[in-house]
């Protein structure tokens, strides 16, 4: 495909539509959501009817009903994982198994604060209730993300692909090296440090932040922007296309690096989310047998 | 004293070869005799390691000599050992300089000199002639070359392609892979050559893959070098080696001094022949692709045949059987040849083709017989075949909502010609009224027997414009009205972006589209503003007719559109003499006023509505489009297509034209009439009932498709490695894993890697809940529309 859209970029996003399609969160007229609220509401309904003997906790009748039905929900939360890999399987669309993944594990908050009765303590008990939080937190933050951050990403590409940016960036680098040879040393020393050194990404608060304050090419462009002032004639002419050159590419990096931030965001909450799904699985399992075996 | 032979056969290709088999094995004394000093020079000039087909597969082999489907070498290999095995006769390096005489006494002049005597001669040169070489000075270097077998064997080599037809394109292209290319047109264009490779040329031109001397001509050579002259005055361009594709001189003149006639003047005509293959000239047989039958598996049939018709063995056609089966039942009133002539008797549409190319339709074609009451279509289904009453009656049901409402059709008439011409589904369900015989035509032998016969094409054309106007505007127009609107009603064609009709003209007709959609617009601000879409089946510019006013808006072809035009006047008697019409219009133009409000209150959706024309949509039956407030680039959608189509993705998420929020990714339309479909030697890609245009395993890797997809929606791909399991993948890191995409498997043991062959989205037709890609995107922003459906759910 020709990389021919810069202008889009440097014009500002063209008007858009409203959202075409259902997001996730009301997917289905809220059918999940409405699940899970029923399901909150018979928990409390139970918990409160329930007069144990003692203190409620996970051993009365009702805490085991909780338990059960929130052990079942992590195992079936936990095989969104797998289910998202069996492609082409399956009647139901993916996105209707996301938000039944997004509320109905926001409703084991409830469910398993009261089968635990509002109990805490140092045990692997409430390591397992506190990796259940920091799941559904994170899981939380994720939904915020999915939410937020697509419009911004889709507005600051313009409709330019990562990989077409690079393309328009290396025949920048190829124009301002081109007119850089004749402008002396310094400034093409100038300009073959921003072609050479200038990266895009890199580690991991690097892509977060989505900027790099060392970067090359900046350095150029105002250094240059100062050196230019003193040349004269034809020179004068060709140092003032090639600011012009290194100022496109800086704008062009801002929206790489911005599309990289983006992307490295989506992924990071994921970073949290599933290894600790993994050790939530991990605890559940010895709760589980600890309270059979030791209880 | 000169040689004497019964049979003396010319050219060594599949048919002259499988001729003097079966001479040899029946001990008949013969001579072979080919020009260059190997079999089979048009198959031996295949690039290396080419597949080579054995199409049509229904047609059974008929022959002393073997042949299936296989590489170049290994169809070659076969016949060399063949030959040697019946103790073939075969002279090579033998040119036929002239010929005179009839049966009984041929003289044949070889090499100019030596003269051969036989009592009967099969002509089997087939049509590729003598490759014209370069004339210029020092075009003997040993660097210069008329063929190109393996364009991979160069690399890093400067190499000058003369000519501009096909197989100079396709050496250019193919080399510029790894060479530096210049090509050298003698003219200022491509014009030669087939849309496909013009592409071709022009984009890797643009790209500067390679150069082109446009109007430029070789003057000289010299080792390592070739001098070129064009308006610019000589050029010396240094060359590692030059390869000249300047065509081939077609053998006719040699044909027509032999005293064959041929019945016109065209260069592409064919001789005259009986149905033994003699030509006028008695005891000359003309077999093979100079007798019009391309195809290997024909040509060495016909090769058998020739001979024991030679012989006085009438046998019959090798298609015989399988007539026979395809006439079924109808076996137990008539033989073959009866049925045939019976089909011709009652069909006239067909009665204007001659014993062999009715045969030839009839193998491609199926035969029905329905018992009364059978369905035979439905209503929207996909299905571009032609039918032919030979014997009963069939009823079409105009009627949706009621299956009582009918048009009887009798012995003769035909039906399904609307979906044919059109490539739209079925427009009406049709039933055996009686027990009934039908014949069933496929497109492609339709489209054919269009072409080569001009009554057939009027007939299926007329009777398709007065049955679309039925379909489209209304089954109550009667025979007098229609046979009125006929007498003004224009097919009109229009090119994509051309109006159909402009604001400010006088309004002097409706255009009923019969395929492709159009776009409408009108003035607003000093630009032509986006406000309806419209497509096959609906009609456009009724609103100035009906009203009397000059027309309000501008309709352009947002595709290439076939239309039927209708004089206002006409349009209007239907309006006032069918009632159901008329409330249609009436709706119709109450919808567009809607559509207009909503899309004039949108400034968005009006230049998004454009953006999507401008894209193509117009001619898309099925899109993917993505909503980018939605999408957070997880590829879920292509792991899902590669996941689910054998380890190779049909669509690319991330590349395509974006406008605001909508994403077009690249990914197959399934076009209205495709593109892709248009140039497929193989007939390998089809179009499903329910619509998704597919390749299926007859793709040979040529690699039209792709080139003429203007969308980039098809791949050239080898098969992907297998996957590893789960765990080795997990613990041992073999291969790829879940969603990864797969490399192509390497070649064992080093041979030639398999062939690439042409991939695309087939709209998962044959998987279970449709879509793989849509169903996989977690968040809903992939989905998939008909662009009417996108345009009547954002306009309202």
């Amino acid at each position: 495909m020709a990389v021919t859209q810069s202008s889009e970029t440097e014009q500002g996003a063209p008007e858009r539509l409203g959202v075409l399609q259902e997001p996730v969160i009301s997917s289905g007229n809220y059918k999940y959501l409405k699940l899970a609220l029923t399901l909150i509401l018979i928990s409390i309904a139970a918990y409160i009817y329930d007069e144990p003997l003692g203190q409620p906790n996970g051993g009365t009748w009702i805490g085991y009903t909780l338990g059960t039905v929130g052990a079942l929900l992590i195992v079936w939360l936990g095989w969104f994982g797998i289910r998202k890999r069996r492609y082409g399987t399956g009647g139901m669309m993916l996105q209707e198994w996301l938000s039944a993944h997004v509320y109905l594990g926001f409703s084991l908050i409830v469910i398993a604060t009261l089968h635990a009765g509002f109990q805490v303590g140092l045990n692997v008990h409430t390591l397992a209730y506190v990796l259940m939080l920091i799941v559904i937190l994170s899981g939380v933050w994720g939904i915020y993300l999915y939410i937020a951050l697509p419009t911004r990403m889709s507005e600051s590409r313009g409709g330019i692909t990562l990989d077409q940016l690079v393309v328009l960036i290396a025949d920048l680098d190829k124009s301002a090296l081109g007119k850089s040879v004749k402008l002396g040393d310094d400034i093409n020393d100038l300009v073959r440090d921003a072609v050479e050194n200038t990266t895009i990404g890199g580690g991991m608060v690097r892509q977060l932040s989505g900027r790099d304050p060392s970067c090359p090419t900046a350095r150029a462009l105002e250094r240059i922007g100062e050196l230019v002032k003193s040349l004269s004639g034809g020179d004068a002419a060709t140092g003032r296309q090639l600011v012009v050159d290194l100022a496109r590419k800086n704008r062009l990096l801002t929206v790489a690096r911005l599309d990289v931030k983006y992307r490295a965001w989506l992924n990071l909450w994921l970073l949290v989310h599933v290894p600790a799904t993994v050790g939530l699985i991990a605890a559940l399992i010895a709760h589980i047998l600890s309270v059979f075996f030791y209880w | 004293m000169s040689e004497r032979y019964q049979i003396a056969i010319i050219g060594s290709g599949p048919g002259g070869m499988s001729a003097a088999g079966r001479a040899a094995e029946l001990g008949v004394s013969h001579i072979l005799l080919e020009r260059t000093d190997h079999l089979s020079d048009t198959i031996y000039k295949y690039q290396k390691g080419k597949h080579v087909m054995a199409t049509p597969d229904i047609l059974p082999l008929r022959s002393s000599m073997t042949f299936e489907a296989g590489a170049r070498e290994a169809v070659l290999g076969a016949w060399d050992n063949e030959c040697e095995k019946h103790g073939v006769n075969i002279r090579y390096n033998a040119d036929l300089t002239g010929m005179k005489g009839e049966k009984g006494n041929f003289e044949l002049t070889v090499n100019g000199s030596e003269t051969i005597e036989a009592d009967a001669v099969v002509l089997a040169i087939g049509l590729q002639g003598n490759l014209n070489p370069l004339r210029v000075p020092g075009a003997e270097w040993e660097g210069v070359q008329y063929q190109l077998d393996d364009p991979e064997e160069y690399e890093d080599e400067t190499i000058v392609v003369i000519g501009a037809g096909d197989a100079a394109i396709e050496n250019a292209v193919a080399l510029s892979e790894q060479n530096q290319v210049i090509i050298v047109n003698r003219r200022n264009e491509f014009a030669r050559a087939k849309d496909g490779n013009r592409k071709l040329i022009e984009d890797a031109i643009e790209s500067e893959k390679l150069r082109c001397a446009y109007e430029a001509n070789p003057v000289s050579v010299a080792p390592g070098e070739i001098t070129l002259e064009s308006k610019g005055g000589q050029e010396r361009v240094s060359c590692n080696r030059v390869i000249a594709r300047l065509g081939a001189s077609p053998p006719r003149r040699f044909v027509e001094s032999c005293g064959v006639e041929f019945p016109s003047e065209e260069m592409a005509a064919l001789p005259e022949l009986s149905p033994q293959y003699e030509s006028n000239v008695s005891g000359l047989y003309i077999i093979g692709a100079l007798g019009g039958y391309p195809l290997i598996k024909q040509a060495m049939n016909q090769g058998y045949e020739v001979v024991e018709f030679i012989q006085g063995n009438n046998i019959k056609p090798a298609d015989e059987p399988l007539l026979e089966d395809k006439f079924g039942p109808l076996i137990d009133r008539f033989t073959v040849d009866e049925a045939i002539d019976w089909l011709r008797e009652n069909i006239p549409l067909i009665r204007g083709l001659t014993a062999l190319q009715l045969r030839e339709v009839l193998l491609e074609s199926d035969l029905h017989i329905k018992a009364a009451g059978d369905p035979i279509f439905e209503i929207n289904e996909f299905g571009t075949t032609v039918f032919m009453i030979a014997e009963g009656l069939a009823h079409v049901q105009i009627d949706p909502t009621d299956p009582s409402v009918v048009v009887p059709l009798d012995t003769g008439k035909f039906f399904g010609e609307i979906a044919m011409v059109a490539a739209r589904p079925r427009t009406a369900t049709v039933v055996a009224a009686e027990p009934s015989v039908l014949l069933e035509i496929p497109r492609r032998t339709m489209i054919k027997l269009m072409n080569s016969v001009a009554s057939v094409e009027t007939q299926i054309r007329d009777a398709a414009t007065a049955r679309q106007l039925r379909v489209h505007l209304s089954q109550s127009i009667s025979d007098e009205l229609m046979g009125t609107i006929l007498e003004t009603a224009e097919e009109r064609e229009f090119k994509w972006g051309q109006p159909l009709l402009q604001e400010g003209e006088e309004s002097d007709g409706v255009f009923v589209i019969r395929k492709g959609s159009v776009t409408i617009y009108e003035s607003a601000g000093g630009h032509e503003a986006f406000r309806a879409f419209a497509a096959t089946g609906e009609f456009v510019g009724e609103g100035g007719v009906i009203e009397n006013t000059k027309r309000g808006q501008t309709i352009r072809a947002a595709t290439q559109v076939e239309s039927i035009w209708i004089a206002g006047d006409r349009f209007k008697r239907i309006v006032d003499e069918v009632p159901d019409f008329k409330r249609r219009v009436h709706e119709t133009m109450l919808t567009r006023v809607r559509h207009n409000q909503a899309a004039s209150a949108n400034e968005a959706w009006e230049r998004s509505a454009e953006f999507l024309v401008d894209q193509g949509m117009g001619e898309a039956t099925d899109i993917l489009l993505i909503d980018e407030t939605l999408c957070i680039g997880c590829d879920n959608c292509e792991k899902a297509c590669a996941e689910t189509h054998g380890g190779i993705a049909r669509l690319k998420r991330e590349t395509g034209p974006t406008f605001g929020n909508i994403h077009l990714p690249i990914a197959c339309r399934h076009c209205e009439d495709p593109y892709c479909m248009s140039d497929c030697p193989a007939d390998a890609i089809h179009r499903a009932q329910s619509g998704e245009v597919f390749i299926d395993e007859k793709c040979i890797g040529c690699g039209n498709c792709k080139i003429n997809c203007p969308y980039d929606s098809i791949e050239m791909s080898g098969a992907p490695a297998s996957k590893p399991g789960l765990l080795s993948w997990l613990l041992f890191g073999a291969g790829s894993g879940p969603g990864q995409n797969q490399a192509p498997a390497k070649p064992d043991n080093g041979g030639a890697a398999a062939p690439k062959l042409a991939v695309k989205c087939d709209s998962c037709k044959e998987i279970k809940g449709g879509h793989a890609c849509v169903r996989a995107c977690p968040t809903g922003a992939a989905f998939r529309v008909s662009p009417s459906e996108y345009f009547a759910r954002i306009g309202s």
